[in-house]
């Protein structure tokens, strides 16, 4: 059955309440393991407190593709007591936790079984000028110390990190990771691995970015020539946000802070009426507030881009946790009907380039374009090669800034996309919210306003011929089963599917417009299908009965916040084979 | 140049007979007329109300959004592209009920726009219902027992959330209010004019006597740039006198607020987009 083998899978969890830099600790040693040539996804999982609650973050590190999260650890490094307490049955057998000898933690509880790693992380931090604050980097030195991690390349790590720093805070640093790593080589010399052992040379190095979502998000904006943003911070979006306003200058686009989500969407929506591409990004509850100026964009038809990053909901729910819940809300926010296209990535190559594509989207059909992502997508960092810009290119669509004789801003087309031009220009329009005519005065007439919902309708039935992208299918063509799904549930499925030669997965990266043909086909064909989605209710297998009629009764439906495991779908699969091999 | 007959769309104006709202219009058509605002030039947003029809009745590049979001569409018009001249329509109940918000933050920003607000002091699309702007104790049809809440006072608002132009105008003084609109237009930085608008369908109260009765024009001895003499004037309006002109005018307008060169010119082309994903490695 097994045609493929399991990738091994080396996983760190540090633990730490927040303050502690937990998650600094974890980004370093992503860094230090893809600069030796690893693939590493980085899980993070926290409070909504800045300080106090409970940190913890998992770098799982391998030396094939590692891009899902994993249930176990190879090695805890326990920052506090409650890292022991909480997560020492969650450590592989001859697995092990480096914890600070300095508390007096207690392991006497503990499995006899788990290697014992401590480390006075404080007093190496202190004999090197550092104190209680570099705790974190004497962590990481005797992390990689212990999993036979090249020195240099994380003394390099340290300076580019604080490159904006006085020297003095570098070498203190520098110090500590040293102090720390020298102290494990000696005292626990019989115990090195070589998990983070270079697998490529200086010389041979490939550069890797280990990058979130979020990140990926902005970088994308930003190479697809975005020229205004205006974004109020929400999480688990605000990094889209710092990113953005930090770059501005250096890019020349404008980044604004708003009042709120209102005046988020409707700044974006002024500065792409005056002609630049505009962004905005929130969270479902954000965009409770933008649900009013989605429906300004849909009927004026100005092109706007919005990234709408997914937390645990209702009403404030659980806010630094992840969910799916918002795909049904933006397929469906807004009074009366106007083409939205709405996009899904899974992973932070495809939030980049989905991001860049999204920009051309919204300037072709002149319509709102969302790229909904869940929070694992936004926050969690993935290896990735340096993004490529390919063959995209910057598309206005139709859109003039020229004078135009005789111009009608919303003149009937058989694609719907009428010509598109600035104030400024010469050109006279008015953009406006009450149904319009050609030019852009009000109207109640009857057949002009059946003429112009049919234009706007059009817009979305030529995108679906001439942009609209099927599912990606993963695994053989033919399967006994077929996983359906989308977002972040992505990489756990890939890794899931490695075990198993007769299941693959479509992955739906566009909701609106929808591929139903290509759905109905696949999902008929296949003998069994499962959708698994991280919401309550089902709301892509829901899209997919109202599309295809196809109603699917297998659902893994997860919503506790938590990120859908590779073993949870290896179960799952297994028990539809038992039904299937019964029969 | 523009014309009278430049500004002429196929649509006449559909406000009452003797709606303030119309001297606006005429009052902004012969700023316009003077300015030579036109659409290489200009572009105005509205809201919705009774005031926000007026965009099917002026042919300069518009944006008609929502009710209450004017202010931020405008900002964002001025952010994208600072050689507009940017004008906002906007109503009491769209700028100080729905849009309440906005207008304290775009006070705040202080972004070069010029705000008008058609202030009739009640709802008039929707027949007549009670705004921010409805003295106490006025029967309207959303409060038939009267009004129990004090009603906003625009310029006060607006000189202590950080608007650098603050001016009241009478929808009856249509010379005055020409002039006013191309000062506030000249002024670097936010304008804001509170028109007092007779709704003669609706405002029964607040009717062109009623402000004959009580208008006066700040006289040339007031001097509009001391801040805390602006504040004491415009509370006047709690008063039975309610005093016309520019009551805040400083030129203490930060400069560089909007980019100094249209957004749309930024070509992504010669973005270095290298530099920037090295930062990931
Ligand atoms: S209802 Fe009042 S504000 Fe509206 S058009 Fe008539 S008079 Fe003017
Ligand atoms: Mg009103």
């Amino acid at each position: 059955m097994n045609s493929k083998k399991t990738a091994q899978i080396y996983s760190v969890r540090i633990g730490g309440c927040a303050g502690q830099g937990v998650k600094s600790v974890g980004l370093v040693l992503a860094k230090l393991a893809a600069r030796s040539g690893y693939s590493i996804y980085n899980q993070i999982e926290y409070p909504s407190l800045i300080r106090g609650g409970h940190n913890v973050m998992h770098v799982n590190i391998s030396s094939n593709n590692v891009y899902g999260p994993q249930e176990l650890s190879d090695l805890i490094i326990a920052l506090n007591q409650e890292t022991v307490d909480k997560h020492h049955y969650k450590i592989k057998s001859g697995g092990g936790i480096i914890y600070n000898s300095d508390d007096k933690i207690d392991t006497s509880q503990l499995d006899k079984s788990i290697h014992l790693y401590g480390v006075p992380l404080l007093t190496l931090s202190e004999e090197a000028g550092g104190g209680e604050l570099l705790v974190n980097v004497a962590a990481v030195g005797a992390a990689a110390a212990l999993t036979g991690a090249n020195l240099n390349t994380l003394t390099a790590l340290i300076e580019e990190e604080f490159h904006d720093k006085d020297n003095d805070i570098i070498n203190k640093n520098i110090r500590v990771a040293k102090n720390a790593h020298s102290y494990v080589l000696e005292n626990y010399a019989g115990s090195i691995k070589d998990s983070l052992k270079p697998i490529e040379s200086i010389t041979t190095f490939i550069p890797k970015m280990v990058i979130n979502g979020n990140e990926a998000a902005a970088l994308g904006a930003i190479a697809a020539g975005m020229q205004f943003a205006s974004i109020y911070p929400m999480s688990p979006i605000s990094n889209i946000l710092h990113v953005l306003a930090a770059n501005q200058e250096e890019y020349s686009y404008v980044y604004r802070q708003p009042e709120d989500e209102i005046a988020a969407i409707n700044m974006a929506i002024g500065a792409s009426f005056a002609g630049a591409r505009s962004f905005t990004s929130t969270s479902g509850g954000g965009f409770c507030l933008m649900t009013e100026g989605y429906g300004l964009a849909g009927i004026t038809e100005t092109p706007v881009v919005i990234v709408e990053g997914m937390r645990g909901s209702p009403g404030t729910g659980i806010p630094t946790w992840s969910e799916q819940g918002d795909l049904q809300f933006i397929l469906n926010a807004h009074q009366g009907y106007f083409p939205r296209i709405v996009l899904t990535p899974g992973d932070v190559n495809e939030v980049f380039e989905l991001t860049m594509e999204a920009f051309n989207l919204a300037d072709k059909y002149q319509t709102p374009v969302v790229v909904l992502i869940d929070k694992n997508i936004c926050e969690n960092e993935q290896t990735c090669d340096l993004f490529d810009v390919g063959d995209y290119r910057i598309d206005r669509g139709r859109f003039t800034t020229q004078q135009v004789e005789d111009y009608k801003r919303y003149d009937f087309e058989s694609d719907g996309i009428s010509q598109r031009s600035i104030p400024g220009s010469g050109n006279f329009f008015i953009a406006n919210s009450d149904e319009h005519d050609p030019h852009g005065y009000s109207t109640e007439e009857i057949e002009m306003r059946n003429r112009m919902m049919e234009k706007r309708g059009q817009k979305l039935l030529t995108c679906a011929e001439e942009d609209m992208r099927d599912p990606q299918v993963f695994g053989p063509d033919d399967a006994d089963i077929t996983i359906v799904s989308w977002g972040s549930n992505k990489g756990s499925i890939l890794h899931a599917l490695e075990n198993f030669g007769n299941v693959n997965y479509l992955h739906v990266t566009w909701m609106s417009p929808f591929p139903s043909d290509f759905i109905k086909d696949r999902l008929s064909k296949s003998g069994h299908v499962i959708c698994v989605e991280c919401n309550y209710s089902g709301q892509l297998a829901r899209l997919i009965r109202e599309k295809t009629g196809i109603e699917i009764t297998d659902k893994l439906l997860k919503y506790d916040g938590r990120q859908v495991y590779p073993g949870e779908i290896e179960e799952r699969i297994k028990k539809a084979l038992e039904v299937i091999n019964k029969q | 140049m523009t014309s009278m007959s430049d500004l002429k769309t196929p649509h006449p104006p559909n406000w009452c007979p003797g709606c303030g709202n119309i001297s606006i219009w005429g009052a902004f058509k012969q700023a316009a007329v003077n300015q030579g605002w036109d659409n290489t030039n200009t572009a105005l947003v509205a809201g919705i109300g009774c005031h926000g029809h007026m965009l099917n009745f002026v042919k300069i590049t518009s944006l008609e959004g929502l009710h209450g979001r004017p202010l931020p569409v405008a900002t964002g018009i001025k952010l994208a592209n600072q050689k507009l001249n940017v004008f906002v329509f906007t109503g009491d109940g769209d700028c100080f009920g729905e849009g309440g918000n906005h207008f304290i933050h775009t006070c705040r920003r202080n972004h070069d726009l010029t705000v008008i607000i058609h202030d009739n002091s009640l709802y008039a699309l929707t027949t007549g219902q009670t705004s921010p702007r409805t003295p106490q104790g006025l029967t309207t049809k959303s409060t038939p027992q009267g009004n129990p809440d004090e009603p906003i006072n625009p310029l006060s608002l607006a000189i202590i959330s950080g608007a650098t132009f603050v001016a009241r105008a009478y929808a009856g003084d249509m010379e005055e209010l020409t002039d006013l609109i191309t000062k506030a237009n000249e002024h670097k930085g936010l304008s804001i004019i509170d028109v007092l608008q007779p709704c003669i369908s609706f405002n029964k109260s607040l009717t062109h006597d009623f402000y004959r009765e009580r208008i006066y024009y700040l006289g040339s001895d007031y001097d509009p740039t001391d801040k805390d003499e602006a504040l004491a004037r415009s509370r006047e309006l709690e008063s039975d006198r309610i005093p016309l002109g520019i009551f805040y005018n400083s030129d203490a307008v930060e400069k560089g607020k909007e980019p100094q060169k249209a957004l749309i010119e930024n070509e992504a082309a010669d973005r270095d987009l290298d530099k920037l994903f090295r930062k990931y490695i």
